[in-house]
Order: structure tokens, then C-alpha cells, then sequence
């Protein structure tokens, strides 16, 4: 609905409408269940029956009755959309909340918005998926989609690191992935117990174990951003173009539609222009302090 | 082109008058806690007659004029934004019911407002928050139904203030469009009328029934050269030449740090900004947890919670915040808007309490090289 500006008489106003974008859709909880200590994921079905369709890489915003609104990465399968699953991390007031809904009960979303990862352009080239901590969630629906379309892309790696064992996100899943042999999965810690048969270290130093053609390598990393710094660095020293690194940014967020103004980087709003945003935009600004 | 008409001193009770008929609540200047600033109005006395002010960094006096103009001073302490992009706002309520939260939408304010003296620069502030809030993907509804209902009566702004640069914006001093009526207004010793343009039906509407004599060539001349004449007198000047590589090549120039000694990071220039849309969102709940309330209120970019990020946020200092700011309003805008986001009213310059000037730090920036070819070993700075 756009309206017009400048054009007289009076009357014109436009009444309220429903798809005012400020207004959440109800959802219903269908499940709600731990994923590490301090992580989990709730699963979402729409009270009005509309089922979601998203690209991998977006975001909803969250609202929880009377204590708030958060933005949060969709973690569910696009190609499954009945299901609207997100992967969230108890930090603030608002997960916490989410955290203790059962099911059954209402939670307003908006969304899906933001870029999503850009998968399609990916086709034909090696793709390597770094992920650290909770960042693996907003990758998994980009994971869903290239083993869906698995033929389309070339060699295929799955990095993963985390600080403990216990802090590993989707576990099961990643040993069924490993058990795949059209894409490798490695997965190091920060810090482990002796029964630990895995890697430790940092997860740049997971890359020199993988096999993949720089030139014609598509990146897509979401993490701490010291370690998207980090990563983007490696990769570009082993001559993947700056122009196939991707990366999926975080700042404070209130509307989530570009109206706000607090989600600002240099030039880009993040829930609008990112939260996934390429290398060649953001090289510069990623150097910068406070920015 | 439609003709010009002048509307006398004594028919400006006629003009409120038929505004109230046709169902307009007048915003207009007066005077408050010794400033001019928009609030309603009910008569012509009520207007800042025979006043004007007296702004410079940090400063702002109000002063007699010699005569007894309505909108003989510049800028106002606060820009139409407060009536338009409303400070505090209630998006949404919530009732819990036994089916889970009820969430309801807040019924509009559609009341007719009818701005009296918007000035050129306020008029492209206007512009400028439309293309953000009205133009974009997602639109501002309650913004959209308060400009709707906004008729606006622009005057020609005849006196530029010390803090103004308009001109360098150019965004003024002359009104050129996005009026429904514009004024002009002529005092002398003999008469005291507006030469009024006619914008749209709408502000020929408010005019009928009031007898308006026809414009004569030596009244339009007169109002012309006013207007040419605070062209002439703007207090300052910013150079918009390449302004936006300038800061983007400069977000590590020690001109920040400097600043920052200064800044008090306060907020009041993003408060009087007119153009300034960051807004933040807090949730209410009454006492027994049966309703919940979401309001939207002005934020500001100076704030430690603007760029709050689980565990801490994002621009501590006070050096990362100005310079988001004014990086933001003169550079980063452009790449986000197509515009630049200051239009020279001087409003931040006047109401910084130690009288930071964005002209000034732009200057100084611009004149000292920059920061990252110095790196490299730029000679002669």
C-alpha cells in the first residue's frame, strides 16, 4: 500500500489497515526444546494457517506478550516451510521468556525479513559453510537447500566450532551429515574434555583440512564477527574472491524493517540491506572500531 | 500561473477563522519559556508578534524587532517532527484472553492540523523523512495518516539566523514547493500584508470567501528581494562538495577525538533535528499482567543502549557516536536516501549546550587532508 503525497483534498487519509508491518502475526508453540545448555529451538505453526515461505538467511522478529521483541534467524528447513523453526540463545529478557512458553501458546512474529544467503549464486562452485557457535543456526537453512539441490554445487565443506563439547548446536544432525559422503563436516572446540576424540583450536584452523578450489569457492560464514574477521581473512589469503565471501552481520535491531535506524553499518541497515552482507561491501567498515 | 493575491494584517483573524471552518486545529510560533516554538494556536495574537531571535552556537536570545511581524525570527526551537513523526507512540495494545494474547491496533489520530509557517528548510526536512518513512518498502502508517492530514502554510523565510545554511544545503531560503499556501510577508511603516501563492485546491479552499486584493508589481518585487536578501545574510556555510567520500575516507581522523572532548553526548541535536527518525520501543504492562502496551519514542543515536548488542554495545565512546552521527546525517544518508540527511536549519548548532557545530568540524575536516592518505606519507599537511 503506498500513498500519495502532495496531491490535495481533504479526506484523504488512509484508515488503518491490517498489514500495518509494526503488527505481529499470532503463531502457535508446537514444541519447545533445549539444544545445548544455554540454546534452543521452538517450533511455530501459524494461528491463520498462512505458511511462511523464507529464504535461507532471514530473520523474524519475535514478540513475546508484555516483555518484548527480539530479531532472530530462521533455523528450519525452507523447503519444509508448515514447520517455522528458530534456534535462539537464552541471553536477554524476551528469549528467556520464549524459552518458557509451552505448547500451545501465542507468540507474535513479522517477517520473514532481511537478505537472505545468496545460493543461488553459488551453483556450480565449491561451497564452504563456517559457522561458529549460535551462528550455525541461521546456516542450517542454507545447509537444507544445497543438500536438497546437492548436484548444483561442487565440493561442499561444513565448518564448525564451538567453545565445549556440550556447546555443539544440532549434534545429531551434524553426525548424520558426517555420515554423508558428498560433504565434509568437521567440527573443532575451544576447549575440551579428555574424552574428546574431536579438534581443538580455533575454527580457522579447520580450513587447511579441506579440499576446495579458491577461485571458484563460494564462502558463507556467520559467527562472532571476530571470528567472521578471521575467517574472511584466511579464505581471502587462499584466494577465494572478496566478492563470493558471505556473511550475516548482528546489530540492535528494534522494527526490523528499516525504520528504526539502530541497526546501521556505515551505509547498510542490517535487518533491510544484511543481516547478509558480501565481503566487497563490508571489507573496509569490518576494520573499523565503534563503527 | 495563478495570480498572486495579498492577504492585509487585518484579515489574518479571517484566515484563522476560516482554517478553524474547515476543520483545522492551527499549529503555529509562539512564544514559550523564551523561545519561539510550534504548539497550537487559537488567534493571531498568540503568534511571536514583533519578535525575533538571536542564534548562535549554543546560544539563542529572543530579541524586539523594530516592527510587528509574525514570523519575523528563524528556526524555531523545535522542528514540525514532534507533530508528524510523533515523539511518543502507541503501535500496538495486548489483552491476554483464554485463547492467548489479543493484539490491537490503537485507533488513528486523524485530526487536521494546518502548520503555520513552515519555512523552506522545514519543508525539505519534510521531504526528506517522507523518503524514509512513506517512500521506502515498509511504510510509517501513523506518519503517513499525520502527513495527510497536514495542511501546510509555508511562509518565505525573510530573515536568516546566525546558526542557518540552507543555502549551502540547498534547501532554501526560498520556498518553492510542497505548500498549500505560501506567504510572503510585507511590513512597513504603511501596510503590513502576505503576498500569498496558492499550492494546491486544497489551500485555495481555506481561501474563499475571503476578499483578497490582486498582487501589484511593485509588492512582488518588494517580496522577491526579501527573500534574495536572506539569501545574503545566511550565518554559515558547508561545503557539500564531494562530502560524502570526504567522510568515508575519513572515519579515522583525528578531528573525532577532538570533538568528542566537547561533545557532551546529550542528544538535544538529534532531539531538534528535523530530520532524525531513530526511534526505540518500549513494552508496558499493567499490574495484574492483563495488558500489554508497545510505544515507540524518540531515540537518539548518542545513547550507549542505541547500539546495545547482547554483552555490550557496538559505540562506547563518545568519538564513535558523534561520528556516526554526523557521518550519517551528511554522508552515509546519501548512499541510504539519495539525499543528504541536513538540510542547514542550524537547529543542532543552537541547541548543542557547548555549541558544537557541524559546519565547523566538516570544515576542519576538510581542510586538514585526510586522515588515511596522511598514512601514506601525504606531504605538506
Amino acid at each position: 500500500m503506498k500513498t500519495d503525497i502532495g496531491t490535495a483534498g481533504p479526506g484523504r487519509q488512509t484508515e488503518p489497515t491490517l498489514d500495518d508491518p509494526i503488527l505481529p502475526r499470532m503463531f502457535q508453540v508446537r514444541r519447545i526444546f533445549s539444544e545445548t545448555a544455554d540454546s534452543f529451538s521452538c517450533e511455530l505453526q501459524p494461528s491463520d494457517g498462512e505458511v511462511m515461505h523464507f529464504s535461507p538467511g532471514q530473520f523474524n522478529m519475535l514478540y513475546v506478550f508484555g516483555v518484548g521483541e527480539i530479531p532472530i534467524s530462521i533455523s528450519g528447513n525452507p523447503d519444509k516451510p508448515k514447520l517455522l523453526v528458530h534456534t535462539i540463545r537464552s541471553v536477554g529478557p524476551a528469549s528467556k521468556a520464549i524459552r518458557r512458553l509451552k505448547r500451545g501458546d501465542l507468540i507474535g512474529v513479522r517477517g520473514p525479513y532481511g537478505t537472505g544467503w545468496p545460493v543461488k549464486g553459488a551453483e556450480g562452485n565449491d561451497v564452504v559453510i563456517v559457522a561458529g557457535g549460535i551462528g550455525l543456526a541461521p546456516l542450517r537453512p542454507l545447509i537444507y537447500r544445497v543438500l536438497a539441490e546437492r548436484e548444483k554445487y561442487g565440493r561442499v565443506a561444513l565448518l564448525v566450532g564451538a567453545r565445549t563439547p556440550g556447546d555443539i548446536l544440532f549434534q545429531r544432525q551434524l553426525e548424520r551429515w558426517r555420515g554423508r559422503l558428498d560433504i565434509d563436516v568437521l567440527v573443532t572446540v575451544d576447549k575440551a574434555p579428555r574424552s574428546w576424540r574431536g579438534n581443538v583450536g580455533v575454527v580457522t584452523s579447520l580450513i587447511p583440512k579441506i579440499r576446495f578450489d579458491p577461485a571458484t569457492t563460494t564462502a558463507f560464514v556467520c559467527g562472532p564477527e571476530v571470528m567472521m574477521r578471521f575467517t574472511a581473512m584466511e579464505l581471502e589469503v587462499r584466494g577465494v574472491p572478496t566478492s563470493n565471501l558471505h556473511f550475516s552481520l548482528e546489530r540492535n535491531m528494534k522494527c526490523g524493517i528499516g525504520l528504526c535506524g539502530h541497526c546501521q553499518l556505515g551505509p547498510y541497515f542490517i535487518c533491510k540491506d544484511g543481516p547478509v552482507l558480501g565481503l566487497d561491501k563490508i571489507k573496509k567498515l569490518m576494520a573499523l572500531r565503534e563503527i | 500561473m495563478e495570480p498572486k493575491l495579498v492577504l492585509d494584517r487585518h484579515q489574518f483573524d479571517t484566515f484563522f477563522e476560516s482554517l478553524h471552518k474547515h476543520g483545522y486545529e492551527i499549529i503555529g510560533p509562539t512564544l514559550l519559556d523564551g523561545a519561539v516554538v510550534y504548539a497550537p494556536v487559537d488567534s493571531p495574537d498568540e503568534l511571536p508578534v514583533g519578535w525575533t531571535d538571536e542564534q548562535q552556537g549554543g546560544v539563542y536570545r529572543l530579541k524586539r524587532r523594530g516592527d510587528q511581524a509574525l514570523f519575523g525570527y528563524s528556526a524555531a526551537a523545535h522542528s514540525w517532527k514532534k507533530f508528524l513523526f510523533l515523539p511518543t507512540l502507541k503501535l500496538f495494545e495486548a489483552y491476554r484472553t483464554s485463547g492467548g494474547p489479543e493484539i490491537r491496533h490503537p485507533q488513528p489520530d486523524v485530526r487536521r492540523r494546518a502548520f503555520l509557517g513552515v519555512r523552506a528548510c522545514e519543508i525539505a526536512s519534510m521531504e526528506i523523512q517522507d523518503r524514509i518513512l512513506i517512500h521506502g518498502t515498509f511504510q510509517d502508517t501513523a506518519y503517513v495518516q499525520a502527513r495527510n492530514a497536514a495542511l501546510i502554510v509555508a511562509v518565505q523565510c525573510l530573515q536568516s539566523g546566525g546558526t542557518c545554511f540552507c543555502r549551502s544545503m540547498n534547501t532554501g531560503p526560498e520556498v518553492t514547493r510542497g505548500y498549500d499556501l505560501l506567504l510572503t510577508e510585507i511590513t512597513g511603516p504603511q501596510k503590513h500584508v502576505f503576498i500569498v501563492d496558492v499550492g494546491t485546491d486544497r489551500g485555495a479552499g481555506i481561501l474563499e470567501g475571503i476578499a483578497l486584493a490582486k498582487a501589484d508589481e511593485a509588492d512582488l518585487k518588494h517580496a522577491g528581494d526579501l527573500v534574495d536578501e536572506a539569501a545574503a545574510h545566511m550565518g554559515r556555510v558547508l561545503d557539500q562538495n564531494g562530502i560524502k567520500e570526504l567522510l568515508y575516507r575519513n572515519y579515522e581522523h583525528p578531528r573525532w577525538e577532538e570533538v568528542a572532548k566537547r561533545c557532551l553526548t546529550c542528544t538535544n541535536c538529534t532531539i531538534v533535528c528535523p530530520t532524525c527518525f531513530c526511534t526505540t520501543i518500549e513494552d508496558v504492562t499493567d499490574l495484574p499482567g492483563g495488558k500489554a502496551e508497545r510505544w515507540r519514542r524518540w531515540d537518539s543515536c548518542f545513547t550507549l543502549d542505541h547500539s546495545y548488542l547482547h554483552g555490550g554495545c557496538v559505540r562506547c565512546s563518545g568519538l564513535s557516536r558523534y561520528r556516526q552521527w554526523m557521518t550519517h546525517k551528511l554522508a552515509t544518508w546519501i548512499d541510504q536516501f539519495g539525499t543528504s540527511g541536513c538540510v542547514g536549519c542550524g537547529r543542532c548548532i543552537t541547541w548543542c549546550p557547548v555549541g558544537i557545530d557541524i559546519t565547523e568540524e566538516t570544515a576542519a575536516i576538510r581542510s586538514s587532508g585526510d586522515a588515511s592518505s596522511s598514512i601514506f606519507g601525504k606531504k605538506g599537511e
